[in-house]
Order: structure tokens, then C-alpha cells, then sequence
């Protein structure tokens, strides 16, 4: 069976170095797997997108519409932006805090994260809101927002890949003095997804 | 072997470290920079020569010549950059090559990083050179080994034509083990060979053309082009590139595919063989429309009763990239006796409402020296009527409100030479154009002297943040260090400009504005050619030193701060101004601008 994972976000957040380690768990475990970045322009603060895909047949680099089992959105207009491509039951594991562009503060363009998260409680199934902000400032660094997201994502076990995968993977893709920290926030995310206090519970229906 | 997961430009470079390359040139843009640097980051032993050269030009002609001493050579750029180096190109495929040359040129269907939407398959046609096009960084990495033993054979530069979805995706991927690589034979003289001239030329044409009818029998049976599926249907699909595999997503059964791996010369006698038996074709693929031209060309020459449906007939769009979306639909127009095919697509349509979302253009970063070189312009000029002529890099940027300081933009370099014309035309407006330091070196000094030579009045000013921004900070010929990890002479902005003969040139930090407000002053008094240079580190390539933050008793909330540099650390919560720690860099111009010394500096981690 094929896992499709659709991490978005603002350029600047980690959300390359969170799909490449989704790709080496997958790797690891024998999985076909492909994954397509955005590089470039886009990095100066646009938005980014990365599509993960693993199992065992997969031509395109992209992820098809309607066919996410996940999305791991930075940011909550992200998640919404890239709604289309979860599927019917999808999980989407989206971090509370709202980035707002230049432009929302130039006034051209205003814009209200609570409303974003407002569509997702409404048309996503298997939602989960993570106060990222929250697990770095608990885990002592701002740096480790996408692992943080990540686990709850794993926690979710809609990826079909455990924490302890990422782990692995995480010796290797930070540097070692940043490992511990890391790890922290990645546990720590992963409990939330797992149904444990402090966090924001799958909207009930 | 374990597989291990490669972005298709890694493959590309790993596959030309592992076919034994002597040496790599290239000038970074997007989407190919990343084939150069890992060829850099997987050369411990210092045995392959590598170089960022100082533009795509001089990039090829350093390959040319190391190939034509025997060597395995391997130049990466951008669509774009093969313009800049269509010169040498076009002469070198009739002079050829000794040791093997590849040529990457990598597009960017979208576009979603580049000036246009060009296609290399074309310039491979107009240059008569072989063309692989990979669908997928496994196929990229097997190409590259194949390019450069055909290259050897043919005596002939090959072209690799990836795109931005090979190059930026990845893929696990078995490496295998590196080929020996060969010492140089040495440079032969030969000037029957070596030197291009117009009897060579003619020659040498009547060779190029005989050896591509030989090329395209070779390509009819090579791994890279097949014919699969339901061999007795009547329709088919003709593809190649990254659309070949969004066919694949895609229910599809009862046709005939054709998948086309070297574009040129076009496996002519693999086409007749697809064509044969079939009563309409549709191709699928991106940016212009080769593969569709060809099999048109094909079913004519051979008198085939068939229907060639594509971009030309307006089958399939002419403009932007492809997506399994748009390939689904395209094929359910064309198969509706497909009923999975509509299924997927009417399913495709089925999307709930949603708010209004946010715009998120890219723009200069919390802390970018540029933001502060405009602020600075800005102010100078005050309402003095002047035009500002842009360039490509980071700084582009500028064009944003609040700043709006870029009127122009139209390829690397062409700031100081468009300034000249529009101020030749217009000579009562004071003409700025705006460069960085890497695009100044590529292309921007010809301009400068154009305009010392012609008395053209213009301000240039070079935007020095010591690195190659926009790319993803590349070395450059002013920062001193190579990709041989070599520490090297610093080539001089200023002595530059003044060897030149730029009679007036200023340099200034753009962080201090007072400062750098009246360098541009200084310099809009005279005439001629004048140059202020603004120098200050990228916040990539620094550290920050502190950050800023706002007094709350001090704040009127007049949004001054916001309303004039855009900055992306400064935002309001509720009505109050606040500075996002977490963004900002501690560049410290938002304190210089407010009136009511309401923003302070804040050392250490407070
Ligand atoms: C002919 C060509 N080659 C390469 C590129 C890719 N490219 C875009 S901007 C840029 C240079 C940017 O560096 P710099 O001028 O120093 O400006 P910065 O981004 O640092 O502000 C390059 C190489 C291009 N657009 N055109």
C-alpha cells in the first residue's frame, strides 16, 4: 500500500529537512519511496510544499490530488491551501500558529489563522491542531518545530512509520549537539497525537 | 547495493563523479545548482577540478577545453544560461570534442523559478547536439553515464536536459561503484581540428548531419525510448519527461505508449513502428511541443494515416508545467470510452469552500542588507524623477511595496545597460540600476563599460552581501574561496570599476543609513557613470548580532516602521507593533527610521 505525506508550510520553517526524514524511514524499511521539494524563489518566505511518497509502486513525484493519507501543514492557511490533496479520512496535523505575510501587515491582504483552522475543523476528519510554539519553548529550542509536528504526525500512525524510525534517521541529518533536543520534541509530539493531556484532541463529530 | 535517496541533481552530479569526470564548470541557477556542489562535496581528494565559473559562457568554454586535452568534462546551468552560452555552444558542436563532455541544462516548466518558459530540447535541435531527457532521477543518473561514453564516441558535446521536477525530486537510488577515472590524454595540436573555420564549418556540417541520421537509428532501439502497453489499440500516448510518469498515476488501458528518452535526434524509425496501425496519437509533454512536431513530421514522411493531437491542436495546454491532474484530464478528453479515467477526474473536481487565503509573494528576509540599500535610495532621491532599474537575484525583490523600487528586470546584467537607454531617451530622470555582486561579475561589467565609453549618466549600484543569494549562496569571484575549498584572491568591486575609469564611486554600509542616505546623495550630484557600493553581508552567510524590539510606552502605533520597509519580523498584535523575536535578524534599521526611538536594541538572549 502507498503512503502519500504532503508537508507545507512558509519557506524557512524546516519542512525539507522534516520530508527527507520521512524518506530515509521509508527508505530504510525498503519502501519504494520519491519525494518532490520546492527550492528556490519561494524559499524567501513563500509558501513551500513537499510531497513524500512511499510504497511500492510510485511513478509521479507528486503527490495526486485527493490521495494524502497526511498533511503536515507549518502553518493553518498552508493546510488549507493544500487541502484538495488530502483524501476522504485523511489525517492533517497542523500547527496553530499563523505565520502572517508582509502583506497581511501592509493591510492589502488581511488574514486570521483562527478562521483557517475554523475550515479544517469542518472539513477534515482526523484533525489535529499542535501548539508547536509550545513543545519548542518546552523543549528548550525554536528550531525543532518540524520535528515536533512531525511526531504528532507519527503519533497519528497514519504514516505507517513509528517514532522510533525517525529516530534513527535523525542521527545522521542534525548536527550531534542539536540530537537530544530533537529527540525531545519529537517524543513530545508524538504524545500528543497519542491522545495524552495538553494538547488539542481530534475534533469530535 | 543499499539504496540511498538522492535528489535527482545529486544523481547527476554522483553520476558524473562515478563516470570518472576530470572536471566540472557551471554557474548556479535554479533548478540545476545542486549537481555542481555535490560533485564538490564528494571530491575529498581533490583528483576532479571544480568551479563555479564566473558565468554559464565562460563555464563552457573551460569544459570545452579541458575536453578537447582528452578530458571528461561536465558543465551544469539553467535553461537560461545555455543564452548565455549559445555562443560557444553553436561553434563547439561543429568543432566537437576528444574526452567526453556532458552539458546540463536544466528547465523549468511553470516557470517556477526562472525569467521564461524555453525548452532545451529546441536548442539541442538548433545546435544539432544529442539530447538525453530523464524522467526521473533514476533515469538521470543512468543517463549521465551514457551521455559521456557517447559523447566519446561521437566526438561530439551531449546535452542532458532534466526539469525542475527530476531535479528537485528524489528517489532512493542504488550508486554502484566508481568507474576509474582516466588521466587526460594532453591537447594534440591540430588546427585542422581545432580551429573553427568556415571551410572546417562546412565540413564538419556534412558530417553533423550524416552522424545525426546515424543517431537516431542508434536511439530507435536504446533503453531509453519504448514502446509499451496494448500494442493492437488504436490510440496512443506519446511522452516523455516527468508527464511520462503522471501518465502512469492514471487507469489507464486499452492504448499504445510511446516513451521518448533523447528527443534529438528523434528515434525516427521507433516512431514509424509506434505510428503504424494507430488512428490518432495524443503527446503528452511540457514547454513546446518536440515530441508532437516530430511524430506530425513522422506520420507525413511515411504517409501514416493518423492524428497527432497535442499542444498544436489545442488539445493539451501550450504554457505551465504538467500535473497528474491535468494529464488525467487531458487523457479522459481523449479516451471517454475510459470511464475510470472520468471517474478519477469528476472525483478531481470535488473540492469544499474555503476562506480566503493569504498571498505569500516571496520577499527579503527579516535582516536583508538590500531592504536597507532601497530604504536608502529612496530617501536620496526624495521627488526627484528617477527610474530604477533592477536585476535577477534576491534583490528583485525590492519591486515589493512598500519599497517598489524596481522598475525593470529582464535578464542577469541587463540593469546597466536597459539604464543607459531609457536615460539616452529620457535624459531629464536620474537612472539607477540596481546589481549584485554575483550578477555583477556574470554579466554586468560590459555594461558598465558601455556606458563609460558612450558618456551614458547613470548610478549603479552594486548590492555586495558577499555571496550568490537568490541560488542559495554560491562563492563568487569577490568572496575569495573556490569550490575546491581553496582560499583565492578577492576580486576587487572597486578596482574593478576603477580600472574601468568610473570617476566617482562610493561604498557604503547600507545598515547605517545616515551613512549610506548620503553616499547616494553624494553621488546623484555629478555625471556620468557613478557607483555606490553597498557593502553588507547576507544574513546567511553571518550571524545575527542581537535583535530589536518595541517600547511599548514609547509606541504610538503610528506603523511608520511597517508601512515603510516591509520588513517581515515587524507585524501588529492587535493594534500594537511588535517585533518577532524568532525572525528578527538585528540589522536595526526599523530603530533608525522611528521617529519616536520607541524600538531598542536587545543584546543576548533576553
Ligand atoms: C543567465 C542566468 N544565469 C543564472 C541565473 C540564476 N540566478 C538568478 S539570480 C542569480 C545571482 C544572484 O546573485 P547576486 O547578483 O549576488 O544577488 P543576490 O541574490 O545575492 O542578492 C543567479 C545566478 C539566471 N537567472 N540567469
Amino acid at each position: 500500500m502507498n503512503k502519500n505525506c504532503l508537508l507545507c508550510g512558509v519557506g524557512g520553517q524546516g519542512v525539507v529537512l522534516a520530508s527527507k526524514l520521512i524518506a530515509y524511514a521509508a527508505l530504510e524499511k525498503g519502501l519504494k519511496v520519491r519525494t518532490s521539494e520546492t527550492i528556490g524563489m519561494s524559499q524567501r518566505g513563500g509558501s513551500v510544499v513537499s510531497h513524500v511518497r512511499m510504497g511500492e509502486e510510485i511513478y509521479s513525484p507528486m503527490i495526486p490530488m485527493h490521495s494524502a493519507d497526511v498533511i503536515l501543514a507549518f502553518e493553518p492557511a498552508e493546510a488549507v491551501r493544500n487541502l484538495s490533496y488530502l483524501k476522504k479520512g485523511g489525517v492533517a496535523v497542523v500547527n496553530k500558529k499563523a505565520v502572517k505575510p508582509v502583506t497581511a501587515a501592509l493591510g492589502q491582504s488581511p488574514y486570521d489563522g483562527e478562521e483557517m483552522l475554523c475550515c479544517l475543523r469542518k472539513q477534515v476528519e482526523q484533525l489535529y491542531v499542535v501548539d508547536g510554539e509550545e513543545i519548542c519553548r518546552r523543549a528548550g529550542s525554536p528550531k525543532v518545530l518540524n520535528v515536533a509536528l512531525l511526531g504528532a504526525a507519527l503519533g497519528s500512525g497514519a504514516l505507517g512509520l513509528s517514532p522510533g524510525d525517525i529516530e534513527r534517521q535523525l542521527e545522521g541529518a542534525v548536527k550531534p549537539q542539536f540530537a537530544a533536543v530533537n529527540r525531545e520534541a519529537l517524543r513530545m509530539g508524538a504524545a500528543l497525537a497519542q491522545n495524552r493531556p495538553g494538547y488539542e484532541r481530534p475534533e469530535e463529530r | 547495493m543499499a539504496k540511498r535517496l538522492l535528489m535527482g541533481n545529486e544523481a547527476i552530479g554522483l553520476a558524473a563523479v562515478r563516470a570518472g569526470v576530470n572536471l566540472v564548470c557551471g554557474y548556479p541557477g535554479t533548478p540545476s545548482t545542486e549537481i555542481l556542489e555535490t560533485v564538490a562535496a564528494n571530491n575529498q581528494d581533490k583528483r576532479i577540478h571544480v568551479q563555479w565559473s564566473v558565468n554559464e559562457k565562460a563555464a563552457l568554454e573551460v569544459a570545452a577545453g579541458g575536453a578537447y586535452a582528452g578530458a571528461r568534462t561536465l558543465v551544469t546551468m539553467k535553461q537560461v544560461g545555455l543564452n548565455v552560452a549559445s555562443d560557444p555552444l553553436m561553434s563547439l558542436a561543429y568543432v566537437g570534442v576528444k574526452g567526453g563532455m556532458v552539458i546540463v541544462a536544466a528547465d523549468d516548466p511553470g516557470p517556477i523559478s526562472s525569467q521564461t518558459e524555453q525548452d532545451t530540447r529546441h536548442f539541442g535541435a538548433f545546435s544539432k547536439l544529442p539530447v538525453f531527457d530523464p524522467v526521473s532521477p533514476e533515469e538521470a543518473f543512468d543517463m549521465v553515464g551514457e551521455a559521456f561514453d557517447l559523447s566519446e564516441q561521437y566526438h561530439t558535446p551531449v546535452i542532458l536536459r532534466p526539469t525542475t521536477r527530476v531535479c528537485h525530486g528524489c528517489a532512493g537510488i542504488e550508486t554502484g561503484e566508481s568507474q576509474k577515472r582516466k588521466a587526460p590524454e594532453g591537447f594534440v595540436k591540430d588546427t585542422a581540428r581545432w580551429v573553427i573555420f568556415p571551410r572546417l564549418s562546412y565540413e564538419n556540417h556534412k558530417k553533423i548531419e550524416a552522424r545525426n541520421v546515424e543517431l537516431s537509428k542508434v536511439f530507435s532501439s536504446c533503453r531509453y525510448n519504448w514502446i509499451e502497453g496494448d500494442l493492437e489499440a488504436e490510440k496512443g500516448i506519446a511522452s516523455g519527461g516527468v508527464s511520462y510518469t503522471y501518465m502512469k498515476e492514471t487507469d489507464l488501458e486499452g492504448v499504445k505508449i510511446l516513451k521518448i528518452g533523447t528527443p534529438h535526434p528523434f528515434p525516427e524509425e521507433l516512431a514509424v513502428q509506434f505510428l503504424t496501425g494507430l488512428s490518432e496519437v495524443l503527446v503528452l509533454e511540457e514547454l513546446d511541443p518536440v515530441i508532437e512536431k516530430e511524430l506530425v513530421y513522422v506520420a507525413g514522411k511515411y504517409h501514416l494515416p493518423v492524428t497527432v493531437r497535442g499542444k498544436l491542436t489545442k488539445d493539451t495546454k501550450n504554457a505551465g508545467e504538467n500535473s497528474v491532474e491535468s494529464v488525467r484530464e487531458d487523457l479522459s478528453r481523449f479516451l471517454p470510452e475510459c470511464k475510470n479515467l472520468r471517474k478519477q477526474a469528476e472525483e478531481a473536481d470535488k473540492a469544499g469552500e474555503v476562506p480566503k487565503l493569504p498571498v505569500r509573494p516571496p520577499v527579503l528576509c527579516a535582516g536583508c542588507p538590500h531592504r536597507a540599500s532601497f530604504y536608502a535610495v529612496k530617501e536620496a532621491v526624495g521627488q526627484r524623477k528617477a527610474v530604477y532599474s533592477g536585476d535577477i537575484g534576491c534583490y528583485t525583490l525590492g519591486n515589493a511595496k512598500p519599497l517598489d523600487m524596481v522598475d525593470t528586470c529582464l535578464c542577469m546584467g541587463a540593469d546597466v545597460t536597459v539604464a543607459q537607454g531609457l536615460h539616452i531617451i529620457e535624459p531629464d530622470a536620474v537612472n539607477f540600476s540596481f546589481i549584485g555582486d554575483s550578477t555583477f561579475f556574470a554579466s554586468g561589467i560590459t555594461g558598465v563599460v558601455n556606458a563609460v565609453y558612450n558618456g551614458t549618466d547613470i548610478i549603479l549600484v552594486v548590492l555586495d552581501n558577499s555571496t550568490t543569494a537568490m541560488t542559495g549562496h554560491q562563492p563568487h569571484p569577490g568572496t575569495g574561496v573556490t569550490m575546491m575549498g581553496d582560499v583565492t584572491q578577492k576580486v576587487s568591486i572597486e578596482k574593478v570599476l576603477e580600472g574601468i575609469g568610473v570617476q566617482k564611486i562610493v561604498t557604503a554600509d547600507p545598515l547605517n543609513l545616515s551613512e549610506a542616505v548620503a553616499a547616494v546623495r553624494d553621488v546623484m550630484e555629478g555625471s556620468k557613470v557613478r557607483a555606490v557600493i553597498f557593502r553588507s553581508p547576507c544574513i546567511a552567510v553571518t550571524k545575527a548580532a542581537s535583535r530589536y524590539k518595541v517600547e511599548e510606552s514609547k509606541c504610538t502605533s503610528c506603523g511608520q516602521c511597517i508601512r515603510k520597509l516591509g520588513c517581515p519580523a515587524i507585524t501588529r498584535k492587535k493594534e500594537q507593533v511588535w517585533i518577532e523575536p524568532s525572525l528578527c535578524f538585528g540589522c536595526g534599521v526599523c530603530a533608525q527610521i522611528c521617529k519616536f526611538h520607541a524600538i531598542k536594541e536587545v543584546s543576548g538572549h533576553e
